[in-house]
């Protein structure tokens, strides 16, 4: 398969089907070369068939394939598979690719010696080869060995990741680790009879004994230490045999996959590892931090790539349908119907979170259940980014010199190195994002979930095809960064926030845009306020930004900005809601807010909006009206 | 999506039933191909291992890893008592002399020269997997377990709570709006299967458990009493394992639910016969709905086949909604449009036209609905 991948000539390649077989629904996406540019042309989709009764994941791919061939009428299917070369224009491809995380996705354990060393090292490193992190193994993780037995056996991991001690150092407690492991014998998730995949990335010096523990029980695989030395972490071997075990280990025991990896020349690649490629891609090409999202239905990924460290991080119980009543559980109700707008019958809302969860796949039809659905994806967003900067953080255990101003400094060492302040981009993806009915949802979304700082500018995936463009990547880039600027990336605007509070209702922000046909606008907001204005997709203006003086937009308290921004489907949206963000306590109060914020972005129908405000015995037009304006 | 719809729940007055009961880790199949079994009858054993204790002797006897070796009294395989001396270290004349003992009573698994650790493994737990339904064994999976066959009704559920059991089914409504309140369970209903209406409470329940009623079928339930009566909020739906002392299915949803009229009168027709229930539900990666399995005698023109993957959407169809507005109404597809429609919510879906059975025709999106299965 590999030299097949190898051997490819991507001047020859025209017409490319990619698909991603997820765990509800299997989605194809058909690519051409139009006019010397590769575009997306057409989806198909269809429930994803890797469980009982169909128990074979391609009857899925067909019958997501096979729309795309009803849709576009150009034949992909043969009897057996897909019909991987192209006879004509209407009649086969050039390269079929997909990604996959049906059944579960990979699912790994991760060990290490010290549970903020060497185990969340091989936690990043499982996370950054698009696996679902079960549990973390370290001797210093609390719990006794019988008890690590127990969960190693319970969980039943797809694979594990060993990591431990600095290459020559003490290996004692890896060899300990690793002892474990061999008394609990976990069995794989996925095939009765075969070995469990262990990759071992620790101390060199232990390798020997390792082998001796581990080799006849379990299919080994050594590799670099993650911590060769405690100033760096070294986990591209890891996540590469990670990949290779996944293919040969993992896939080949689900049921149908044996017959899909003939379909392919290219390895089977887990969706969220495909997925955090395109968002990595994108902040080196333009060479800016990027945070990327991808919000599911059962987990949420969050990717950052931010001064040249790409994180990725999976919650895996947060998600918009499977995992809704855990976004309720961890977040709580109030956190969940503060972002709504009407007034909340607290036994209901949680009635109709527990439906979306026992069907997951419905689709909300009202108005009051769409914004019900995006209260808990702001939810998921922040708890899935709260996650997140937990692993996003400089490596621990190493010595730092502290100076006078470190010690005055009210940062933690461990803290995130994540500023908000310079996240130049956030970019989301995931069935709720994509397919919101109005883009400024998304934008409103992702803004009360990341709470972005300063200037940063907001994109989402078209139609849901980061996946499919990543794995596309790795054997034609060419072909998948044109579909992805012109296709996938929807640029939405420019979000400009005020960090820090200031009085509600006194002057927070004024604004001086110079738009591309050389007229002005000019806006001031009062604190606790979000405004737009309107600037099209591909335009870019000149702002000059003057907070209040308690006030921050990226050039200290009070100081002026000027930047060049960039425009979009929603626009440019003025945020002077301050940082951190607080909504009133009063729920009248707070839901008058919520609407004006709404009615200011235009984000859902203006007779919805009018509802709402009647509910309040506060009509929004008079609200709109006294707005700073 | 052309080939999306939401299968039905099954509720079917006989159907062919195949269980694979299996062992979780190898063991022996007690029953043989051919042979019947009851509800109870046990159809594989095997043993699982039992708990780990590990006793550190380079702390207890101060002595170096590669050494441990020769401070042991017991080898491996060594059956041993809870506190029995595993390891000697004699010290200068006989004198200062320290002992490591078993923290558990099992066998000496493992004795390391890397580490300095003693393994003692407790003994293995036997478990055995009951054959569920009666029926016939179809198939045994060598050292596996068996497939049992048999006919019966099945009703699925949406949700449930609690693991298999079984017991004769018995109503406790008299009509599938009525609510279980706590004064409808009698003192009779021990030991069976309690059928009720739209919604159970949290005190009804409770007396349920007090009575050893096996379990309760019923239409909905509030999420907040499902909550206290469990004790804890359910994060992600895979359920079954709840020690709550009683196995309870939702037919219908959260909320007051009407149970629907299918399920209630075939439930009715079935009272008073034996019904192996399970509460287990997962709904992501392979989907386990909760199940009522009740054994009937095999129809002369044969049962339908269980596992024959359900047909898509077709005009005439009976479909019932899954989501407000009109969640739970019943009604037949009248058309399938291909192009898609904007609804309420301004998202251009595929939709269908259904016809209540109020005589209202609505617009709902197909991911809204299931197909009630003939």
């Amino acid at each position: 398969m590999g030299d097949l991948a190898t051997s490819l000539d991507p001047e020859k390649i025209q017409v490319i089907l990619a698909t991603d077989c997820g765990s509800t629904t299997s989605k194809a996406r058909f690519f051409k070369k139009i006019k010397n540019e590769y575009r997306f042309v057409c989806a198909g989709e269809a429930p994803t068939t890797v469980e009982a009764p169909y128990e074979d994941v391609t009857l899925g791919v067909r019958n997501a394939v096979r729309e795309v061939e009803e849709l576009i009428g150009h034949r992909l299917l043969s009897e057996n598979g897909i019909i991987d070369k192209r006879i004509d224009d209407k009649t086969g491809i050039d390269l079929y690719v997909t990604t996959s995380s049906a059944g579960g996705g990979l699912q790994m354990m991760v060990a290490g010696v010290v549970m903020t060393m060497t185990a969340e090292s091989a936690e990043r490193a499982a996370l950054g080869a698009g696996a679902i992190v079960m549990d973390i193994i370290a001797v210093n993780d609390g719990r006794r060995l019988h008890e690590k037995i127990e969960i190693m056996r319970h969980l039943r991991p797809d694979m594990i990741l060993v990591a431990g001690g600095t290459d020559g150092g003490d290996t004692e407690h890896v060899i300990q680790t690793v002892e474990v492991i061999r008394t609990a014998e976990p069995r794989a998730r996925l095939g009765a009879g075969y070995q469990l995949p262990i990759v071992y990335a620790g101390n060199r010096r232990a390798r020997r004994q390792v082998e001796e523990i581990l080799g006849s029980k379990f299919a080994l695989t050594i590799v670099d230490n993650i911590r060769p030395v405690l100033e760096l972490e070294n986990s591209e071997p890891a996540r590469e045999a990670i990949h290779e075990l996944f293919m040969e280990h993992v896939m080949s025991h689900a049921p149908g996959y044996n017959k899909l990896m003939k379909w392919t020349p290219i390895p089977i690649m887990p969706t969220p590892a495909a997925e955090g490629r395109m968002f990595r891609t994108l902040a080196e090409r333009r060479q800016i931090n990027v945070i990327g999202v991808g919000l599911g239905g059962a987990t949420t990924n969050v990717y950052s790539m931010y001064d040249g460290k790409f994180v990725r991080t999976v919650s895996a119980n947060l998600g918009m349908s499977y995992s809704i009543c855990n976004v309720l559980r961890s977040a709580g109700l109030q956190n969940i119907t503060r972002w709504l707008p009407f007034d909340v019958d607290e036994v209901k809302i949680r009635n109709v979170l527990r439906n979306k969860m026992i069907r997951p796949t419905t689709i909300p039809r009202t108005i009051d259940e769409l914004v019900t659905e995006h209260a808990v994806a702001r939810e998921a967003l922040r708890l899935g980014f709260e996650h997140h900067k937990l692993l996003a953080r400089g490596l621990r255990g190493i010595r730092i010199q502290r100076t006078i101003a470190d010690i005055f400094d009210q940062r933690s060492f461990v803290e995130t190195y994540i500023d908000m302040m310079h996240v130049h981009m956030i970019a989301g993806t995931g069935g709720l994002l994509s397919h919101a009915p109005r883009r400024a949802q998304t934008a409103l979304a992702l803004i009360d979930g990341f709470l972005p700082e300063g200037v940063t500018r907001l994109a989402q995936d078209s139609v849901f095809m980061m996946p499919h463009l990543g794995v596309l990547s790795t054997v034609h880039p060419t072909a998948a960064l044109e579909i992805f600027e012109k296709d996938c990336l929807v640029r939405m605007g420019t979000c400009i926030a005020v960090k820090g509070r200031a009085g509600e209702g006194l002057d927070a922000l004024k604004l001086t845009a110079v738009m591309p046909d050389g007229s002005t606008v000019q806006k001031s907001l009062k604190f606790g306020e979000i405004d737009q204005i309107p600037l099209a997709e591909g335009m870019r203006a000149t702002v000059e930004i003057e907070p209040a003086k308690e006030l921050d937009v990226g050039a200290g308290l009070g100081k002026p900005l000027k930047t060049d921004v960039e425009g979009g489907v929603v626009g440019l949206i003025l945020d002077a809601r301050g940082r951190p963000l607080i909504l009133p306590e009063d729920s009248k109060e707070r839901r008058r807010r919520l609407l004006r914020w709404f009615s200011a972005l235009d984000a859902y129908p203006k007779d919805a909006i009018e509802r709402y405000g009647q509910d309040l015995g506060e009509p929004v037009k008079e609200s709109e009206q006294e707005k700073g304006s | 999506m052309a080939l999306a719809y939401t299968p039905g729940l099954k509720v079917k007055a006989s159907t062919t039933i195949r269980a694979v009961r299996r062992l979780p880790i190898l063991g022996e199949v007690l029953v043989a191909q051919g042979g019947t079994v009851e509800f109870d009858t046990a159809v594989a054993r095997t043993s699982v291992p039992g708990g780990v204790e590990i006793v550190k002797l380079v702390y207890l006897l101060g002595v170096d890893p590669e050494d441990v070796g020769r401070y042991m009294r017991r080898k491996v395989g060594d059956k041993v008592e809870k506190g029995d001396v595993i390891a000697e270290k004699k010290g200068f004349l006989g004198m200062f002399r320290s002992v490591a003992k078993s923290p558990t009573s099992g066998v000496v698994q493992q004795v390391s020269e890397l580490t300095g650790q003693v393994t003692i493994a407790e003994a293995p737990v036997p478990i055995e997997v009951m054959a569920y339904i009666p029926g016939q064994v179809e198939k045994v999976l060598p050292s596996e377990g068996v497939i049992i066959r048999t006919n019966a009704a099945l009703i699925q559920g949406i949700f449930g709570l609690g693991g298999e059991t079984h017991g004769p089914v018995v109503l406790a409504v008299r009509s599938p709006d009525e609510v279980l309140t706590v004064d409808k369970i009698r003192d009779e209903h021990g030991g069976k299967i309690i059928v009720g209406g739209s919604l159970v409470t949290v005190e009804a329940l409770r007396r349920c458990v007090s009575l050893g009623v096996k379990g309760v079928v019923v239409g909905g339930i509030e999420d907040k009493d499902l909550s206290d009566f469990l004790g804890y909020e359910i994060g992600v739906a895979i359920t079954g394992h709840e020690n709550v002392g009683l196995t309870l299915i939702i037919t219908e949803g959260f909320g007051k639910m009407r149970m629907s009229d299918r399920t209630f009168s075939l439930l009715k027709r079935l009272e008073g016969k034996e019904a192996a229930i399970n509460g287990a539900t997962q709904i992501r990666a392979g989907v386990i709905r909760p199940e009522i399995i009740v054994p009937q005698p095999e129809p002369e023109r044969g049962a339908d086949d269980f596992d024959v993957p359900s047909k898509g959407m077709e005009p005439g169809m009976a479909v019932r909604i899954i989501r407000d507005p009109d969640f739970g109404k019943i009604g037949k597809i009248v058309s399938l449009p291909v192009e898609l429609q904007v609804v309420e919510t301004e998202s251009p879906v595929r939709v269908l036209r259904v016809e209540l059975e109020d005589g209202r025709t609505v617009v709902v999106p197909r991911a809204d609905v299931e197909i009630i299965e003939e």
